[in-house]
């Protein structure tokens, strides 16, 4: 038997997010995809796409309007949420940590869905972990920029090397229990205060 | 002190959410050896999803929807208990400057009378759909909310069937004041600080609110999963105590600048303090430059606001029943009347001495005037408590309350 093949909309307000998702829908073989980034007049869409699946993020405000919506559907294919039987416990948390979920057509088999809400899943997942990466690379350029100004703070007031400068700062880092690039920002601010030149 | 009980709580950023959120910062929650985490969310079927995964153990919730939930009436609803009310009042209806202008053309008056303003948005209606004008559309926060069912109740009661001759939308709370700017929306019921948001942006006009359609009425409640309070009396009961004195800190006049400052961080609401004011001193501004004083606008603590009346719940589930969202039978009144659970209210605070009411249910609307009334302890004050429209709530008399709701609207 052909099954056809199922129509699924992404409502994702980030669209880098909401590309990476259709991306990976349509290398598991969904052609049928649309994105909307903005939940404007969605009903209207939602009636014409008339989509199988739908797959929303949790930091979207508007579930509780599109809830409401699905609920008082006229249409034939009316929206639920997934899961609604609790047969898989692990998926719901799953998604739910991932921070995204999924409604589908009332009838609409599980395991013919269950793919596409494991790839929306991974895809979130892999998406905050490359988020998270990018912050943590933005955050260790700027430590390293702070720690540069404050060895040359050491080195210029106090006739330090570079290396000694540096061990310095460890050294005050170690003994006070913070960051290097803590006391770093201290001394720069300090240095500031003292001379605006230096700032 | 190590606490003794970690417990995580999610929150919307509403204002009536400041007894859960000075429980933790101003630290009536450590006092009680309590760890509270409180995570923001950006949904009501947020919060209802991580109660049900038990990311959180409790959290604020719209009054009637622990009940819907108990009732099955959403996915993903886990069994929700109802042991705390976090305040009585708070919200109003704000409506766009073109429709107070055609309100004020029928009599409307900057006063808040709801059956005043009610008559003249009756008027206004019939005179657009005469004219052929499509229906004014007024938005809610969610279908299962305080505010969707006094708004139906307030323009029922005043000749208008919100369900044919209204639009009623959801959207979420801080999308009010920008839908009714832009023009998607007519009018709005919601919490503050949404509506004085309006009215400071100068696109909205308060017309009447909460606390004139009820008074004293049942507005946000801490909503917790059933098993966990099942497995966790000892914390359930410390977490009410925190509670208590975070509600009593925030209804003092004395610490209102520091509450509003707190509720402004961005944590929390993210709005100047300025705009925590109207909620605090019941002073509002409506619009037009007209102000005005209202008594018991929001109440925090006082006149048993954190009392879970069975009876708040019981008329939640009628206002259910008449709009179509349950139907009514004797297993679902049940589910409805075990979901606010005043016993759990009662030994949490009976060690502290402190005012308890001996019922669990009183009959709503009652109460003409502020009165003293018997309970354990203490003296306490109720009310008034009376509908504005005369109507009286007796939840032993559901029946003829359901029935005469019905037989009303067959009138309309």
């Amino acid at each position: 038997m052909i099954r056809k093949s199922l129509t699924v909309l992404v409502i994702d307000e980030n669209h880098i997010r909401a590309s990476i998702i259709e991306a990976g829908l349509r290398e598991a073989g969904h052609q049928q995809v649309t994105v909307i980034h903005d939940v404007a007049g969605i009903a209207r869409r939602i009636a014409e796409i008339e989509p199988d699946v739908i797959v929303i993020d949790l930091e979207n405000p508007n579930r509780d309007m599109l809830e409401n919506m699905f609920q008082l559907s006229r249409v034939v294919k009316r929206p639920i949420a997934m899961f609604v039987d609790r047969s898989d416990q692990a998926s719901i948390e799953a998604a739910v940590e991932a921070g995204v979920s999924a409604y589908v057509v009332d009838g609409l088999r599980q395991e013919r869905v269950k793919p596409i809400l494991d790839m929306a899943i991974s895809r979130f997942n892999a998406f905050s972990r490359m988020a998270r990466e990018l912050e943590e690379a933005r955050s260790e350029l700027e430590s390293r920029k702070v720690i540069d100004r404050a060895k040359g703070i050491l080195m210029k007031s106090r006739g330090l090397s570079e290396d000694a400068a540096y061990t310095l700062l460890r050294k005050t880092a170690m003994n006070q229990n913070r960051k290097i690039a803590e006391i770093a920002q201290s001394l720069v601010t300090a240095a500031g205060l003292l001379d605006p030149e230096e700032s | 002190m190590a606490a003794e009980h970690r417990i995580n709580a999610g929150f919307m950023p509403l204002f009536d959410s400041a007894v859960l959120v000075a429980a933790k910062e101003i630290g009536f929650a450590l006092r009680e050896g309590i760890d509270l985490t409180l995570n923001r969310e950006t949904s009501w079927a947020n919060i209802r999803d991580r109660i049900a995964i038990g990311h959180f153990d409790l959290a604020h919730m719209l009054g009637p929807m622990p009940i819907a939930c108990n009732l099955g009436l959403t996915p993903l609803a886990s069994d929700t208990v109802v042991p705390f009310s976090l305040g009585l009042g708070g919200n109003c209806v704000t409506v766009s400057n073109a429709v107070w202008a055609g309100m004020a053309a029928h009599g409307a008056q900057p006063d808040l009378d709801p059956a005043r303003a009610g008559k003249a948005l009756g008027a206004l209606i019939r005179e657009r759909a005469n004219g052929g004008g499509d229906p004014l559309r007024f938005a809610v926060v969610h279908p299962h909310s305080g505010h969707n069912y006094e708004l139906r109740y307030w323009l029922a009661a005043c000749g208008i069937d919100p369900s044919r001759e209204i639009e009623i939308v959801i959207v979420p709370p801080p999308f009010m004041a920008d839908a009714l700017a832009a023009g998607r929306i007519d009018g709005y019921c919601v919490g503050e600080p949404w509506n004085s948001a309006s009215v400071v942006a100068g696109t909205g006009h308060i017309a009447t609110i909460k606390a004139a359609i009820w008074k004293t009425s049942p507005e946000k409640v801490v909503g917790v999963r059933k098993a966990w309070a099942e497995r966790e009396p000892e914390a359930l009961s410390a977490l009410l105590r925190a509670l208590h004195h975070a509600a009593r800190w925030c209804q003092d006049p004395a610490n209102r600048g520091e509450l509003a400052a707190l509720m402004a961080q961005p944590a929390f609401l993210g709005l100047e303090p300025a705009l925590q004011m109207p909620i605090l001193s019941g002073h509002l501004a409506l619009g037009g430059g007209a102000e005005l004083s209202v008594g018991d606008f929001f109440l925090s603590f006082s006149k048993a606001a954190n009392f879970p009346w069975k009876s708040h719940a019981l008329w939640f589930y009628t206002q259910m029943v008449r709009w179509g969202h349950v139907a009514h039978t004797p297993e679902n009144l049940a589910i409805a009347r075990d979901c606010y659970r005043p016993d759990l209210y009662r030994s949490a605070l009976k060690p502290l001495g402190v005012a308890l009411p001996g019922a669990n249910a009183k009959v709503e609307g009652a109460l003409k005037a502020a009165t003293p009334v018997g309970s354990a302890g203490a003296s306490l004050v109720l009310g008034p408590d009376g509908f504005f429209d005369g109507q009286i709530f007796d939840p032993d008399e559901i029946e003829a309350y359901i029935a005469g709701q019905k037989l009303a609207r067959a009138e309309v």
